[in-house]
């Protein structure tokens, strides 16, 4: 693809909204977003990184700064976590901080003006750069079927084969209401993954395109500097709420989610 | 939306991630923390046993310097007790060698008085002799005024 000559408003938003795209393979399905992938795979290294550094050298006596500091926030999480999922299992906790962590350090992606990414890279030659991977489709249906496969997971192993069954085709209305059983968890178990990924996309999705709004009056005089600055500092201050907001709501359903799956009706 | 490999590829950088967390970065810290519960719980339990220690030493200590005192006072009392038998013994000798001391003073005095009146007697009869023979130089009658001197004699 090439940048369009002509620069105008829609054409902008559009331009910025578009993944770089890298096919691997024959069909529209087998290609990759690189931007997605690579923004969100260093963010969750990054992630891993500064616990690292933390649990590194993590001590039972006097904890240092950092190691304090993730503590904090590692206890939060999991007390979330505990207070949520009744079961046993100690994977729970691991996936919540994952959750929380990933997400939030991706959406902060958003505080970075568009621009200031993708100007550097248009320069090095990469044409397009979405770089909030939590703006893209795939990256959070990605993650809320891995959630998906997990509830199946907790729900088989807490319940095995048999009980999961009877549970999947006699609740919520007892045994002689097989099919509508059958119908409504379908619809329930096909809905969370969905409604999950749908949510924080939406959410950062819209926010995205709201920032491209107001860079766009930002580009228009001086004047519209203005305005683009203080609409700009606003909806910052406002996604300053939404980015840790979005990124606990994905992590409390999702062991909300989790612990509904494994105990019995 | 468009639906592409990047979901999968999302996916596995999910379950890889938790993968790390789960394995490299919870399980540590958690531990940490737990022993850090343990040792602020066994260190406060120790000062509580410090605390109870401390407060059963003190009562000893009291019940101690209460029996020393006990003791004291009756080695006190009875040593007041020996020294008024001591008093009352020396009172009781005193006594006793005073009135032996009197006593021996009275018979010396009634044995002088005795000697005295004795030779008082021995000395008045003679006494009485001469008076008699001053007298008897004048007599009138020597053997009736004899009976009288000796009336006289036998009186004293």
């Amino acid at each position: 693809m090439v940048v369009d000559t002509e620069l105008t408003p829609t054409s902008y938003i559009q331009h910025h909204l578009q993944n770089l795209t890298m096919p691997v393979g024959e069909g529209t399905f087998f290609t990759l977003h690189m931007d997605t992938l690579i923004t969100s795979v260093f963010m969750g290294l990054l992630m891993v990184l500064l616990f690292w550094l933390a649990t590194r050298k993590a001590t039972a006596g006097v904890p240092g700064k950092w190691q304090a500091f993730v503590e904090i926030l590692l206890e939060f999480v999991d007390k979330q976590a505990r207070d949520t999922y009744q079961g046993t299992s100690k994977l729970v906790t691991p996936i919540a901080i994952t959750l929380f962590f990933w997400i939030l350090l991706m959406n902060m992606m958003k505080f970075i003006p568009a621009d200031f990414i993708a100007k550097p890279l248009e320069l090095l030659g990469v044409n397009y750069w979405k770089p909030v991977p939590t703006a893209d489709v795939n990256a959070t249906l990605g993650m809320s079927i891995s959630v998906f496969f997990l509830m199946l997971f907790f729900g088989l192993r807490g319940k095995g084969l048999g009980g999961f069954t009877r549970d999947f085709l006699t609740t919520p209305f007892g045994k002689w209401m097989l099919p509508f059983n059958l119908i409504l968890n379908i619809v329930e178990w096909v809905s969370k993954p969905i409604s999950l990924a749908m949510r924080l996309f939406g959410n950062m999705f819209g926010g995205e395109i709201v920032f491209l709004l107001i860079w766009v009056l930002g580009g228009a005089g001086l004047l519209g500097l203005l305005g683009g600055a203080t609409f700009g500092l606003g909806w910052m201050i406002f996604h300053i709420l939404v980015v840790p907001l979005q990124a606990f709501i994905f992590m409390m359903l999702s062991i909300v989610y989790l612990s509904l799956s494994e105990e019995s009706h | 939306m468009n639906l592409n490999l990047t979901l999968i590829a999302q996916a596995l950088a999910f379950a890889s991630l938790i993968w790390l967390i789960a394995t490299f970065i919870w399980p540590p810290l958690l531990r940490a923390i737990e022993e850090r519960q343990q040792k602020i719980a066994e260190g406060l339990a120790a000062a509580d046993r410090a605390k109870a220690d401390l407060a059963a030493a003190d009562e000893r200590a009291d019940a101690e310097i209460q029996t020393a005192r006990a003791k004291a006072s009756e080695i006190l009392d009875r040593a007041h007790a020996q020294a008024n038998q001591i008093l009352e013994k020396a009172k009781a000798d005193a006594i006793a060698e005073g009135s032996r001391q009197k006593a021996l003073a009275e018979n010396e005095v009634t044995a002088m008085v005795q000697s005295a009146r004795q030779d008082l007697r021995a000395q008045l009869g003679s006494l009485a002799v001469l008076g008699a023979e001053k007298i008897v130089k004048r007599e009138i009658d020597a053997a009736a005024h004899r009976a009288l001197i000796e009336e006289l004699a036998g009186e004293i």
